[in-house]
């Protein structure tokens, strides 16, 4: 291969890049990212950039630098078309690059609700310029937040908002937080963990519309009642960017399709939030986690490099983390709502367990609140299929690790 | 090689440890004990990619 082309510089796209190089790759490298920032990383953006407590400087990515990894680089540079066939990516500045190997990374964009207006004082969060926006809005404007979504972003909004000394309202359409994807019982504990640091819950309630014509002044809700706001936080969850693949020829269902191994066409692959892979045990999945954009980064580039042939499969266990106040949460496998959820250490009164989450008589996923250590040993064990009974057998509730 | 990792950035969610137990623990206590700071060459690889794994780039490797 002489020209490798990378689109998306972050996460997912930097590691590739870097694996590219660490691998061998001596050819023309070029790293094609719409955003004007040097790579960064976002966990800390809902975080401790957006407590005060960091500033942009330290949420730069480690070895992204383009002298590092001798990469020709476009910044502030979008990729509007792909042609598969042509083998060649065409930039927004008229470029046009031909590739012999390309790695899909543009990762995912925030849906917006559909009453949702350009108006000042709505946000969503996503980039650091939106994470810049929202820091500089609430320390202009430290009246009270509304926060739409309790899932991990807006749940996280919401506790660095109170940090902030903020009154801080949480609505969310389904009856608790994070219940889309941990259910009820994990979703309960989260819910007193927020109703206990002051943030008002409005659960199970939709948004009907937007007050304020020069600035957001509150929203409409489904329940007939209205809350007042002076900065709204909308975080409904994300959409993998595959608008500029629309017609390349690349297959795109809530993602960017790949085989077992990233693949998506003849020397192209994907990884990160973009990418929809065929997991060996978990069938067709999309994964929006941090660890994920690295390891499949990583894969996705080395499978680049070894050429056509079935390739080695990304089976990864997935593993993310949440911080909200003094919890961290932590999961692992698949945990889905629908699932039989066990604690198997600690307690929920404590505020402190691991739940393993069954379906089908095999262990789907755990999920740990304060019990790190824990939820890692689960990891490992969740490379290989364990059954539910054994599982929840050979653990006794309330043991402590 | 010498492993250093600083604990004001670590947060103790036992990554390092998922990729190099040999290296890292995080006990009960919910703290990260480092089991060997002069680890084996052979351990070499897995230290780098617990490096590259640890959200909060709090590992680091000095040569010694
Ligand atoms: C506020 C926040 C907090 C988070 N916290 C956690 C957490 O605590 N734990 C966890 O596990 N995960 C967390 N995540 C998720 C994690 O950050 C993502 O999974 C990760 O960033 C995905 O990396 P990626 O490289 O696939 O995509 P992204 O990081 O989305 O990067 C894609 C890049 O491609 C660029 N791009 C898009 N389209 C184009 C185009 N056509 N041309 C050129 N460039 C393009 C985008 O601008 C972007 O820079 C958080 C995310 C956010 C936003
Ligand atoms: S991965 Fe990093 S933050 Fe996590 S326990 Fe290890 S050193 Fe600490």
């Amino acid at each position: 291969m002489r020209t490798i082309v990378v689109v998306g510089a972050s996460l997912a796209g930097v590691r590739a890049a870097a694996t590219l190089r660490a691998k061998g790759f001596d050819g023309r490298l070029v790293l094609v990212g719409d955003e004007q920032h040097e790579p960064y990383d976002r966990p800390p953006l809902s975080k401790q950039f957006l407590a005060g407590e960091w500033d942009a400087g330290r949420v730069t990515l480690p070895d992204a630098t383009p002298a590092s990894l001798d990469v020709e680089r476009h910044r502030g540079t979008r990729a509007v078309t792909l042609d598969v066939a042509d083998r060649r990516v065409d930039l927004d500045d008229g470029e046009q690059i031909r590739f012999d190997g390309l790695v899909v990374a543009t990762g995912a964009t925030p849906r917006r609700l559909p009453s949702q207006p350009e108006l000042p004082g709505v946000h969503v969060l996503r980039t650091l310029d939106d994470a810049l926006a929202l820091r500089a809005d609430l320390e202009r404007t430290p009246g009270r937040v509304v926060v739409v979504g309790a899932g991990f972003i807006g749940a996280e909004v919401a506790a660095t908002c109170r940090g902030r000394g903020l009154p801080v309202t949480l609505v969310e359409a389904l009856p608790l937080p994070l219940a889309r994807v941990l259910g009820e019982t994990v979703g309960r504990v989260v819910a007193a963990v927020h109703s206990d640091h002051g943030v008002d819950l409005r659960l199970g309630v939709g948004v009907e519309g937007f007050v304020g014509t020069g600035r957001v002044e509150g929203l409409r809700l489904g329940d007939g009642t209205s809350v007042r706001a002076d900065v709204v936080v909308v975080g409904i969850g994300v959409a993998p960017t595959t608008g500029w693949l629309e017609g390349s020829g690349l297959r795109l269902a809530d993602g960017v399709v790949c085989d077992p191994s990233c693949v998506a066409a003849d020397g192209i692959v994907a990884a990160g939030d973009v990418a929809r892979w065929a997991h060996p045990r978990y069938g067709s999945i999309r994964v929006e986690h941090w660890e994920n954009a690295i390891a499949q980064g990583e894969h996705a580039a080395a499978r680049l490099l070894a050429g056509s042939g079935p390739g080695e499969p990304f089976s990864p266990v997935p593993w993310f983390w949440s911080d909200q106040y003094d919890r961290k949460l932590q999961a692992v496998g698949r945990p889905s709502a629908g699932d039989e959820v066990v604690v198997v250490d600690g307690s929920l009164a404590e505020r402190r367990f691991v739940a393993l989450y069954g379906r089908d008589g095999v262990v789907q996923g755990a999920v740990g609140m304060n019990r790190p250590s824990a939820v890692v040993r689960w990891r490992d064990r969740l490379a290989e299929p364990v059954g539910w009974d054994e599982a929840v057998a050979g653990a006794t509730p309330g043991r402590r690790g | 090689m010498r492993v250093v990792v600083d604990f004001d950035l670590c947060e103790s969610n036992a990554i390092c440890m998922a990729v190099a137990p040999e290296v890292f623990e995080v006990r009960d206590d919910d703290f990260l004990y480092v089991l060997d700071d002069h680890p084996d060459e052979s351990l070499r690889d897995k230290v780098e990619e617990a490096v590259r794994r640890c959200p909060k780039q709090a590992i680091s490797i000095e040569e010694d």
